[in-house]
């Protein structure tokens, strides 16, 4: 479904802040993957979803998505295939619009917009019916403005608009980093849902091991822009958190245990 | 002159002699305050293109009219250059990396030689309702308050229609939030444009209405338009609020945009009829804004504020 072939990027080149934040990353997902990724700070997780999300152009290295070449395509027209959820939760979602608004600004991504009404009857009736879902109590709060929410709510709103047309993959940068821990599991439980319902491709940056290892079917873990580590299938699932501290040391060639507060355990 | 002899030469039958023709020319900022209110409230820049593009809509009807057009379709015409403007202003931002007011601020300085231009190389030109027939005119108030009262509710209606379209969604979308916009698949720039057009449109419209209503254009009459528009915006936001509270839709801002600017005028009616000299004017007028601009950054320090815990005698701990 998404394929990297030698993708590269260097910040501030040729700087005293140069920084080779991907080098030769290559990486191909299956339709249905859902993959975690983790790694310490500046490992180029960010960078790598935000590569594939088209933020900006990269060096070198080519990024096809359902075997559509999206290399040259800036942002906007990449959104068509692909659904995002940001680590800050007031980044997803416009504050001063209404909740139905949002979520109608959200269906017609990649659509053409024109001159028809925003937000119809028919869709708010779907809208009600999705956030009843949710089980948050937001389906009677359609007109309310979503500045209004907690970071919770608009993250799960977020997760919701996302999803609301099928995307051929979905970005989750971080996207329970900034919610309380009890708030952060409701989240991740309800990204997996709409992950398995609508047989999702899909990317998750996390900080925390224990998710990376509970969520999705595959983990990569991240080093100074390389994947140095990619497992999938059974052995994910069997896979430990100290099993993945004692990989890392010997992938990237040091002890995770010098910098392992990068990486939270529980 | 003493006290007495200053309130007895204010005569209150001059000052409701007076009130009509101010609502007819506030109708007119009201309406050019429905093209800031685009660019301040939806796109959240301050586009400065507006001192230039409402002289631009007044030059542009004035000469067309002394051509020999129907003021109707020299208003069409003048619309058509705020828009072209307006455009001017969103390209030099979206596309060469300006800060929106520079790029505002640089159309307008161009605005002054073009302005000229289009006039002919005069600093002003007259147009007399006895020789042409105009759209409104200070001559006849009261058709001039129907006339800009209608042009203003349709104005409104229109705005109300298009931002609840999906295109106009995607504009507020993009004010709003841009990073969120992006990721909808939103191509902003073609939003700031669209959204900048607009505003400079409905800008040059009203410089028109004002032309006639007044029968010239000058070169310097839309200087402070910005101003007077960011005035009539939160006047207007200040008093639906108070009248409407959380009944008021976007329908009622939108009126109330064109409220605020009738409100405006008719202060300036006041300040005039009290024999304020004309030159304080602008002194005047920015003096209330900026108060009003900053009401809301002080409501905020009143509840916290270092200044404020200075005053306790540093905190709970001191």
């Amino acid at each position: 479904m998404l394929e990297l072939q030698h993708v590269s990027k260097t910040f501030n080149p040729g700087t005293i802040n140069e920084k080779k934040a991907l080098s030769d990353l290559s990486l191909h997902l299956a339709p249905g993957d859902f993959v975690t990724v983790i790694g310490g700070n500046g490992a180029g997780k960010s960078t790598l979803l935000n590569a594939v999300a088209g933020v900006w152009p990269v060096d070198s290295g080519r990024i096809l998505l359902g075997g559509e070449d999206i290399t040259a395509l800036p942002e906007h027209r990449r959104a068509v295939h692909i659904g995002r959820v940001f680590q800050d939760p007031m980044m997803g979602t416009a504050p001063n619009m209404q909740l139905e608004e949002n979520l109608a600004l959200a269906l017609r991504r990649g659509q053409k917009r024109g001159l028809k009404w925003g937000v119809t009857k028919l869709e708010r009736e779907d809208y009600r019916a999705l956030l009843a879902d949710l089980g948050l109590g937001l389906e009677d709060r359609l007109t309310a403005k979503v500045g209004l929410l907690s970071g919770g709510q608009r993250q799960a709103v977020t997760l919701l608009m996302a999803a609301l047309r099928q995307p051929k993959l979905l970005l989750l940068d971080e996207h329970t980093a900034a919610l309380d821990p009890a708030t952060a599991a409701k989240v991740l439980e309800l990204s997996d849902r709409i992950v398995s319902e609508a047989h999702l491709t899909a990317l998750m940056i996390t900080h925390n091991m224990s998710d990376a290892i509970r969520h999705g079917n595959r983990l990569i873990m991240m080093d100074e822009g390389h994947i140095i580590l990619d497992i999938a299938g059974e052995a994910k699932k069997k896979l430990t958190k100290r099993e993945l501290i004692d990989r890392f040391a010997q992938s990237a060639g040091y002890a995770l245990e010098t910098d392992q507060t990068l990486l939270s355990k529980d | 002159m003493s006290v007495s002899a200053y309130f007895a030469s204010l005569s209150l039958l001059k000052l409701v002699k007076n009130l009509p023709g101010g609502i007819a020319q506030g109708l007119i900022w009201g309406i050019m305050a429905l093209g800031i209110y685009i660019t301040f409230r939806l796109l959240d820049v301050a586009d400065l293109t507006v001192d230039g593009s409402f002289t631009t809509g007044g030059a542009v009807t004035v000469v067309l009219i002394l051509a020999g057009w129907p003021a109707w379709a020299a208003l069409v015409v003048a619309t058509l250059a705020g828009l072209l403007a307006g455009l001017v202003t969103g390209l030099l931002h979206t596309k060469l990396g300006i800060p929106a007011i520079l790029a505002g601020i640089l159309t307008q300085l161009a605005l002054f030689s073009v302005n000229l231009h289009i006039m002919g190389m005069a600093a002003n030109k007259a147009v007399s309702v006895d020789k042409y027939s105009l759209v409104l005119s200070l001559r006849y108030v009261p058709a001039a308050i129907l006339t800009g009262a209608i042009i203003a509710l349709v104005l409104v209606s229109v705005l109300y229609w298009y931002f609840g379209t999906e295109q106009g969604s995607a504009i507020r979308a993009t004010g709003n939030n841009p990073a969120m916009s992006r990721a909808l698949g939103i191509n902003i720039d073609n939003m700031k444009l669209l959204g900048l057009s607009l505003s400079n449109g409905i800008v040059a419209l009203s410089g028109g209405l004002m032309a006639q209503f007044q029968g010239f254009a000058d070169v310097n009459m839309g200087r402070g338009a910005i101003v007077i528009g960011l005035a009539a915006v939160i006047i207007g936001e200040v008093v639906g609020a108070a009248l409407l509270g959380k009944r008021r839709n976007f329908y009622g801002t939108l009126s109330f945009v064109v409220v605020g600017g009738v409100l405006y005028y008719l202060v300036i009616v006041v300040v005039l009829w009290l024999k304020l000299n004309t030159n304080d004017l602008k002194l005047f007028t920015a003096v209330v804004v900026g108060l009003f601009l900053a009401v809301p950054y002080l409501r905020g320090q009143r509840k916290s504020s270092f200044a404020r815990l200075k005053k306790k005698g540093g905190g709970g701990n001191a």
